[in-house]
């Protein structure tokens, strides 16, 4: 059962990330990795849900019939949507501050869908959780990454706000690299995110290709 | 895969689905509610604080306010009203601070929050939202740099109406390096809300 788990797990981080080999969710990646802090909160808040509608859909799995099961997905997630981001407006709204309008987007995103789809609906409870979760914290891994290049490169900090984000402990997150000036200002912009999206896609195929694997076309319907 | 089922069977599953969603969401909402409404009160607190100094009043602004029609507030569906909102020290107004849209930006209008006096003096001018380039237009914005604080003081006298511009425009505030429109909006929309000010003091100062 271990190696199942433990499979899940490299899957949803690295072997079939869902920005960089399924490059589903881009809505947010484009929008939301500003900042490496910004990305984080956007990915923790796309795992909550992953995780809570994965495991949703499997516990209704034997009920819901093949024809409606799509508008019930969607359901699923819109109602998981709407909790975190009642919830997170009530008791952590500082967070909600930073990360409100992108809530709704989640909704959007293609990755808890396909993950639904693919896995949770064949899947017992907790593996599907788990896939959710795992998933989900992939996607908040590439969010991080491309989020930390646009920042350092485009305005020289790191984890800028963090400590707004994850509270005031979190302060030694924020580092200033090189001065504002010198940033390259086309990053923060759109056009870098689709920049170092596409950068951090190669990266991960050549370190794969470096450590001797195969480049597997990878694809939503993959379990 | 599956076997045909009636279509009552779909549409029974699909609608207690929604019934089912339904009724949480609704839990949700009724839980959520009242920390929600706290939360946008608490906000509004915040950038009113920004704006004018506790020290100056001991009400609570945000519940002696006022609506005053206003031409240039450009609201939804034809409302246009400026809520004041009016800190007093024992009964004597001390401070008015009110929302405006200074139009104009690079990226839409800028959301400003003024702080003035009954003299027709700014206690303080904030950014409360815009959507300028970051690097160049968003240091208008407190956080970034205190170009915003250089309006404290200043009224509509002071200087002359006629030198409220950026520098390049003739008039006496500076503009920062590549970026011209973002604070020509500001000032202008500054100037806006002094006059806005003038014209409606009377109103303002009215005891509820």
């Amino acid at each position: 059962m271990s190696g199942k788990y433990g499979q899940i797990v490299k899957d949803g981080l690295w072997e079939n990330n869902g920005v960089l080999c399924m490059l589903l969710g881009m809505c947010p990646t484009m929008a939301m990795t500003g900042t490496a802090t910004n990305g984080f909160g956007m990915g923790i808040a796309t795992a909550v849900v992953m995780a809570a509608s994965n495991m949703m859909v499997a516990m209704f799995r034997n009920y819901v019939t093949h024809e409606v099961r799509i508008p019930v997905y969607i359901l699923i997630v819109a109602a998981n949507v709407t909790f975190v981001d009642l919830a997170m407006n009530a008791w952590m709204h500082e967070l909600y501050k930073v990360l409100g309008l992108f809530i709704p987007l989640i909704v959007s995103n293609c990755l808890p869908l396909a993950r639904l789809e693919a896995y949770a609906a064949k899947e017992p409870v907790l593996p599907s959780l788990m896939d959710g979760w795992f998933m989900g914290l992939g996607f908040t891994l590439a969010l991080t990454m491309i989020g930390a290049v646009r920042e350092i490169v485009g305005q020289g900090t790191l984890f800028a706000d963090a400590a707004l984000l994850l509270g005031p402990s979190f302060t030694f997150l924020e580092t200033r690299i090189m001065p504002a000036d010198m940033g390259i200002l086309v990053l923060i912009l759109p056009p870098g995110g689709f920049l170092v999206a596409g950068l951090m896609v190669v990266a991960k195929r050549m370190i794969d290709l470096a450590a001797g694997k195969e480049i597997k076309m990878a694809g939503a319907h993959s379990v | 895969m599956s076997t045909i089922r009636p279509t009552w069977v779909h549409a029974t599953i699909l609608g207690t689905f929604c019934a089912g969603f339904g009724v949480l969401l609704a839990a949700t909402d009724i839980v959520t509610k009242e920390p929600i409404k706290d939360r946008a009160l608490e906000d509004k607190m915040n950038s009113l604080g920004q704006v004018i100094p506790k020290s100056i009043h001991d009400n609570n602004p945000v519940a002696d306010a006022v609506a005053i029609p206003n031409p240039h507030a450009g609201g939804h569906g034809g409302v246009s009203e400026t809520v004041v909102y009016r800190a007093s020290m024992g009964g004597k107004f001390t401070g008015f601070a009110y929302e405006l849209d200074a139009s104009g930006g690079y990226g839409g209008p800028v959301k400003l929050m003024l702080g003035i006096d009954p003299d027709g003096k700014l206690l303080g001018v904030r950014v409360i939202s815009h959507k300028e380039t970051p690097g160049l237009g968003d240091k208008i914005d407190a956080a970034k740099t205190d170009w915003i604080t250089r309006f404290t003081g200043l009224s509509l006298g002071n200087p002359p109406v006629e030198k409220w511009k950026v520098k390049k425009d003739g008039g006496q505030f500076d503009q920062f390096s590549g970026a011209t429109i973002t604070p020509r909006a500001v000032v202008g929309g500054i100037r806006n809300g002094l006059e806005f000010f003038a014209a409606n003091k009377a109103r303002m100062m009215e005891k509820k």
